[in-house]
């Protein structure tokens, strides 16, 4: 099936088998989204592309386009929840802006500025998170996951190796890692992996490579998200 | 008796970099010291706070002393505002968080390489460590925030200029960062 459909009063066609957020991107509408990434299966899980489609809330990356779709992306209370959404997300984890290498260059960073989010609203939990960094190349600081699971499908589907995981329920959810140690050495990932790159956030880096790029020419220094994401998130379609 | 804005500031765990971007706005201040006047602050040595309009707090919540500090400062201030990562999540200082607080003291005074006699600083006058160090909205209510690492001068001038004018402060884009 495909057609037309609105977003926030814009028209935007969509071809057969297109999601609203895949519609959308085709016609250079920003959707916020962090657990979503062209190319991959759609997990529907980080919330920020809720969208009313026809006056019910949907994941715009899970929900199918359909021909006459009233689809409302942005307003202020939507803004507000992907707001607190995001603040939540900064709070559960351990999310140090200053010392890390990814930022600049970090979606959830790039999403935050993008909803003008100045402080992180909720109390900290300082959760208790490992480091990991057995592996030459690649090094995974656990502090710092958003659980999108864009790593998981990576290694599953488009490496074929299965080295990701998420483990367990609630505040004790966790990655894991598929090796005989649980250790990222012991695992069979190398760094030419779509899973050594694809982490929207500084949870999994390239060793050797940090601040090779100077703040003020970063992705997100000057341009947000919503003006970016359609030139960064390359495709991965086989 | 004068018209000019009073503004209180301190750093509580803090490392003075945003005290030192306030500085930045260099000549811009010749103006600024026009329309605002100085209350506590280390730039005046005045040790508590009386009656002020805004409140610049540095630095998240590391101790007893800052937790007076901060009350005293929401007491006086009319408006507060949380300045650079520290105020607002707890910034390079909460990184002991994760840490016992036995484990990080007897590491910087018994353990670790190069300390001379050692032993763990107990003068009753110095203030008790709390055992997170915490952002400053989780103890006081806060009205504004400054994000940065530090917030730059032209942040500071932002937020001060709509405040003396009356507005709400607002940030455009390009003035929101996190580092």
């Amino acid at each position: 099936m495909s057609g037309t459909l609105t977003i926030d009063d814009q028209i935007i066609p969509f071809s057969d088998g297109q999601t609203i957020i895949e519609a959308a991107r085709t016609a250079g509408v920003y959707i916020p989204h962090l657990c979503h990434r062209p190319g991959y299966s759609p997990h529907g899980s980080c919330k920020l592309c809720t969208v009313f489609v026809n006056g019910r809330q949907c994941s715009a990356c899970t929900f199918p386009a359909a021909d006459g779709q009233k689809v409302i992306s942005t307003n202020e209370d939507m803004q507000q929840d992907r707001l607190r959404i995001t603040q939540m997300l900064f709070v559960e984890g351990n999310h140090f802006c200053p010392s890390c290498e990814k930022s600049g260059n970090c979606q959830l960073q790039g999403v935050a500025y993008h909803l003008n989010m100045l402080d992180n609203h909720f109390p900290h939990f300082y959760a208790q998170r490992e480091m990991d960094a057995s592996h030459p190349d690649i090094l995974i600081d656990h502090n710092r996951c958003i659980f999108c699971n864009l790593c998981v499908r990576a290694s599953r589907d488009k490496d074929g190796k299965n080295v990701f995981a998420i483990a367990g329920r609630g505040i004790n959810k966790r990655l894991i890692i598929n090796s005989p140690t649980g250790k990222l050495k012991d695992s069979d990932i190398s760094m030419d992996d779509c899973a050594a790159h694809v982490c929207p956030t500084g949870a999994i880096l390239i060793k050797h490579t940090g601040y090779q790029v100077p703040i003020g020419e970063r992705i997100y220094d000057h341009q947000p998200i919503s003006q970016v994401a359609c030139d960064t998130e390359a495709d991965h379609d086989e | 008796m004068t018209n000019k804005i009073k503004i209180a500031t301190t750093s509580l765990a803090g490392c003075f970099g945003c005290h030192m971007s306030f500085l930045d706005m260099d000549e811009r201040l010749v103006d600024l010291a026009d329309i605002i006047e100085f209350d506590r602050s280390p730039f005046t040595d005045i040790e508590h706070c009386s009656p002020c309009d805004i409140g610049l707090i540095e630095g998240g919540v590391c101790n007893s002393e800052n937790i007076h500090v901060l009350r005293e400062f929401r007491k006086n201030c009319k408006t507060l505002i949380a300045v650079g990562a520290c105020a607002i999540n707890g910034g390079l200082p909460a990184l002991r968080n994760f840490v016992k607080l036995e484990d990080c003291l007897l590491e910087a005074y018994r353990d670790g390489i190069g300390v001379d006699n050692p032993q763990i600083p107990n003068d009753p006058e110095l203030p008790l460590l709390l055992d997170k160090v915490r952002p400053i909205h989780e103890i006081v209510k806060v009205d504004y925030f400054m994000p940065g690492c530090p917030p730059s001068a032209d942040v500071f001038l932002a937020f001060l200029t709509a405040l003396i004018e009356g507005r709400d402060p607002s940030l455009p884009y390009k003035l929101i960062h996190y580092d």
